[in-house]
């Protein structure tokens, strides 16, 4: 455009199409990359819903403060408390906003948005649209895009993958990036750029995410120095579906439409589940925490099943798994509320759901660390943190923008290396230990919004060179740098039978194994170190690893197999984070050290690359708070249920 | 044919497949390759063991682990495009058994139940080749584009509420935002031919997932602005008129979305539009 700035936003979900729209309509011309159309995102699984203060809600004592005052509570107060009150603040006319671009919430008989109940809040406040609200929020943030784009103000670079950003004198100035189809790899500059590339399940092996998340573009801005928080924050759904490739998930919702969660009271039943009278039932989640059920925090019911099938063995017929039972409610209202899923169940499981009970076991979902970034507080500044907000409660602060946040800041969600910014899922601020169902939607086009209005500032007020008159020796030495990995991974190609044990899907698998089974529902020290072990063997015959393909056209396995590497870079961050932070808080719970300390603990991780090593060094920073005081997190949990051992009661500390 | 039954057509013999299937057995695949455009094409068939639950994606996976064939001859991992896994970012359709579908959701157990059944795999072939069963859909996102599929809104400035809408309304509408962009019913569309000239695409028939779009903005209050363009593309060149009616697209789109219907919806709007065209001396 007229100034010639650039900004680059790499990856096409809900964050980096928010980001995009919102700058291109600002005047800076935006350069947008993503592996795979944006249409086809990660963010077009998410089923439940988006979060926000309603009418309904505010009249019955709900409030944007309430929300976030949820928000810190569920997540363990790791979060960053500022950039969570601009957030809250915001959800409401984020909605009017997607409302206004087409999406099709769901409706009362009076033709007002309809709500649902999520975990976390006893106040409906939940948005959606059927099943499927990612996906239609997704498209239209999407046809926000095809617009710009048809008039030249996005410029859209899909199947293309991100490999490196170029930093100079610590400041990033473009990235490298290379088309998944010629192999061509390329340097392009930028005066800002934003890592929107979603979370990193695929660490894990199998999780609910897609296969693209596997966390390699945030690898790889950590390996050129970016610092990432809080990494052993990973959130395990309580109710997914096991499956050969991937589990897949059974949204929160089904639990918000009074999905009921249970197993049969005897060990070893074998009848079937309509065959088992209401009082041979054990209601986990409903026995234990009466005042939430089955709405309890994330964490706290994946804990329970774990709990209920591992350590009891009450598991149904043995196996790990339990029932999420809809079949009292009336199939038609089932179909309209919850086609969606009812449908993946269907097609995946074979059983209608709407006649029997699902089986579900918990999976890695979602992760709340990520690249770490920073912010300029707003104009809300109490003389001292608050206490528990209840509803109906005085709220203590205004709903305008600039309270939480002040408003196009330049480093508002910037990472420690100038001029690059993580948004959505990548970055680690919002959602402290747990996120609460519902609210990384939010988080994700909050970002888009809000802090796209900081990089076009920074873009447009900065005193730094433009991009366009660095030396073009920085950007062909960048090139080269990647042209080089990639010349040694298509090099290490074999054409003799090979070994197994360096096969980058072998390698990938056992990864996978290995960070589910020690740095998941349940941690100990012993558990990680011997994973820490592990990994540096994995990093060994990473080493030698062998290429199955040595095309020079639309190279599938040198992309996989490049990420491999970055992945297991990755996993010693998450592992080597959950090692030290001896306490439980949150997703993160150790058996060995039970209990929130505060003292010690109410900190964040920050991982930082050693370079020389090859891992992480991780440094605990106090939490960035001030607005809302400590409080212990417990939902309510009563000791009640047949069988009941007497283990320490988990969650509440 | 009704929409609904359109849809599950062979349900009852996949799900008659789904309980003969045998554990523990090993299934054949057979898969059209092809190492990029202009390049020939070539079968290979591989022995895969199948586990419980194991769809096209997982048996891919095992292939890109164990890439030799059954004549034991080491190959290249296979090319496919896919990103959920659970039908509904649309990335994964290929050719199955020689109808289109999205293979995340194909389960072995419905389509090769047996001891040494073959499932055979092809790219769809009305979409350019990139390598073996990734093809190029840029030319169905060209047609949103063709659309105007969007809503002209004012900014994203913080402007209140959109319109209200009815709870009838809302659901109709719903049923045709689900459509994921996979192209099936362009696969299985007689109308709809390749075109490897992205010159001719503004020109070439745009598809029953277009023309489905395009009703689903025009049934918008703020999208109805731009139906007039909408229609100026509907009724031109390689528009409605175009299509035969075949129905075909209604019968492969795993979304159930109800194409007949927007096809017949656009129709009449087209018969309105022209007529107003005519009127205002436009044609
Ligand atoms: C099954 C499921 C259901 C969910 N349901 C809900 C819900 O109901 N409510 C809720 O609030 N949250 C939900 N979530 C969480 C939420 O969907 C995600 O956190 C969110 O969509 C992430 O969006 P994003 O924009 O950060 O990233 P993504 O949507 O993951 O997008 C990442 C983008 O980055 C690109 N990218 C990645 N790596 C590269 C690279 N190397 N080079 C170039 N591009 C790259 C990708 O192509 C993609 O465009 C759910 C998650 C899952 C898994
Ligand atoms: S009805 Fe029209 S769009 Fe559908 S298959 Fe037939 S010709 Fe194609
Ligand atoms: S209408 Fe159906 S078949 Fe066609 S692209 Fe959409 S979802 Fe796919
Ligand atoms: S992978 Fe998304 S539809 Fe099959």
């Amino acid at each position: 455009m007229a100034d010639g700035k650039r900004v680059i936003v790499v990856g096409g979900g809900l964050a980096g199409l928010a980001a995009s729209i919102r700058i291109a309509e600002a005047g800076v011309a935006v350069d947008l990359f993503s592996m795979v159309p944006v249409k086809r995102s990660h963010s077009v699984c998410a089923q439940g819903g988006i979060n926000a203060c309603n009418e309904v809600a505010r009249q019955q004592g709900y409030s944007e403060y309430q929300h976030f005052d949820e928000t810190l509570i569920g997540g363990d107060f790791l979060n960053d408390q500022h950039p969570v009150l601009e957030m809250t603040n915001w959800a409401p006319k984020i909605i009017d906003l997607l409302d206004r671009m087409g999406v099709p919430f769901n409706r009362s008989h009076e033709g007002y948005r309809d709500l649902r109940l999520f975990g976390g809040s006893l106040f409906r406040r939940t948005h959606f649209a059927g099943a499927t609200t990612g996906q239609q929020l997704l498209y239209a943030l999407d046809e926000q895009t095809r617009r710009f784009a048809s008039e030249g103000k996005i410029n859209m670079r899909e199947f293309w993958e991100f490999l490196w950003p170029i930093v100079e004198d610590g400041r990033c100035v473009g990235i490298v990036a290379q088309d998944m189809r010629t192999m061509q790899i390329q340097s392009f500059r930028a005066d800002a750029v934003i890592m929107a590339t979603g979370g990193c399940g695929l660490v894990f092996g199998k999780s609910t995410n897609s296969v693209i998340c596997t966390g390699g573009a945030a690898s790889r801005c950590f390996q050129a120095g970016a610092w990432y928080g809080n990494p052993e924050m990973i959130q395990v759904h309580p109710t997914a579906i096991p499956g050969a490739d991937k589990c897949r998930l059974m949204s929160e919702s089904a639990r918000g439409e009074g999905g009921r969660v249970w197993v049969p009271s005897k060990k070893g039943d074998t009848r079937k589940p309509k065959d088992i009278p209401e009082n041979e039932r054990y209601y986990i989640l409903e026995e234990r925490y009466p005042k939430y059920g089955n709405l309890v925090p994330r964490d706290i019911a994946t804990r329970e099943i774990f709990d209920v099938c591992v350590n009891d063995g009450m598991g149904i017929n043995g196996t790990n798994q339990v029932y999420l039972d809809l079949t009292h409610k009336d199939p038609q209202y089932l179909t309209e509320k919850l086609g969606g899923i009812m449908d993946i169940y269907e097609k995946f499981v074979g059983d209608d759901p709407r006649y029997t009970p699902m089986r579900i076991f918990p999976a890695v979902h979602y992760s709340m660390g990520g690249l770490w970034t920073t912010y300029t507080a707003g104009d809300y500044q109490p003389d001292a943190p608050l206490t528990e907000h209840k509803p109906g409660n005085e709220i203590p602060v205004g709903t305008e923008p600039g309270l939480g946040l002040k408003m196009g800041a330049h480093n508002n969600a910037m990472t420690n290396i100038d001029g690059l910014y993580a948004f959505g899922e990548v970055n680690f601020a919002y959602h402290g230990a747990t996120r609460l169902g519902a609210n990384a939607l939010l988080s994700c086009i909050f970002d888009g919004l809000c802090n796209g209005v900081s990089v076009v500032n920074y873009v447009r007020e900065g005193d730094q060179t433009p991009a366009s008159n660095l030396d073009p020796s920085i950007f062909d030495n960048a090139t080269k740098q990647e042209q080089d990995k990639h010349d040694k991974l298509i090099n290490s190609t074999t054409n003799a039978s090979g070994d197994r044990s360096l096969n980058p899907y072998q390698i990938a698998f056992e990864l996978g194994e290995e960070m589910n089974s020690a740095s998941t529902v349940v941690k100990t020290g012993p558990g990680l170190e011997k994973c820490l072990s592990k990994i540096e063997e994995l990093r060994e015959r990473y080493t030698k690893v062998e290429l199955g393909d040595g095309a020079m056209w639309t190279n599938q396995s040198l992309s996989f197999t490049r990420v491999v590497g970055d992945m297991i870079i990755l996993g010693e961050a998450i592992a080597k984070a959950g090692l030290l932070r001896e306490e439980s808080r949150g997703s993160h719970y150790r058996t060995d050290f039970p209990e929130r300390d505060d003292k010690r603990f109410w900190k964040t991780s920050v991982a930082k690359y050693n370079a020389s090593s090859g891992k992480s060094d991780i440094e605990f920073v106090d939490v960035k708070a001030g607005l809302v005081k400590l409080r212990p997190r417990n939902y309510g949990k009563t000791d009640s249920g047949p069988q009941k051992t007497e283990k320490e009661t988990v969650g509440a500390s | 044919m009704s929409e609904a039954e359109a849809y599950s057509f062979d349900a009852d013999m996949r799900k008659a497949n789904r309980k003969k299937a045998v554990a523990e057995r090993s299934v054949i695949f057979k898969i059209k390759r092809c190492d990029g455009p202009g390049k020939p094409t070539r079968w290979e068939s591989f022995k895969v063991p199948i586990k419980e639950g194991a769809n096209v994606i997982s048996s891919l996976n095992w292939i890109a682990a164990n890439p030799v064939t059954t004549s034991g001859q080491k190959t290249t991992p296979v090319v496919w495009d896919s990103n959920c896994l659970e039908e509904v970012c649309g990335a994964c359709t290929m050719v199955i058994n020689g109808r289109v579908r999205q293979s995340c959701s194909c389960l072995i157990d419905e389509y090769a139940p047996l001891e040494g059944d073959t499932m055979t795999l092809e790219p769809m072939s009305k979409f350019p080749v990139i390598r073996d069963l990734w093809v190029d859909r840029a030319r169905l996102f060209n047609n949103l584009t063709r659309v105007k599929g969007w809503v002209p809104i004012d900014g994203t400035y913080n402007l209140g509420a959109g319109p209200k809408e009815s709870h009838d309304h809302q659901q109709m509408r719903y049923t045709l935002s689900e459509c994921m962009s996979c192209g099936c019913c362009l696969e299985a569309c007689p109308q709809f031919t390749k075109e490897e000239d992205e010159s001719k695409w503004d020109t070439s028939f745009i598809g029953a997932h277009a023309i489905s779009q395009a009703r689903y903005f025009n049934e918008h209050e703020t999208g109805k602005k731009l139906k007039s363009d909408r229609m100026d593309t509907l009724v031109g060149e390689g528009g409605i008129n175009d299509c035969g009616n075949a129905q075909n697209c209604v019968k492969v789109c795993p979304k159930g979305i109800p194409l007949t219907e927007s096809i017949g919806a656009i129709g009449r709007s087209a018969t309105v539009h022209a007529f107003k065209q005519f009127f205002q001396g436009k044609k």
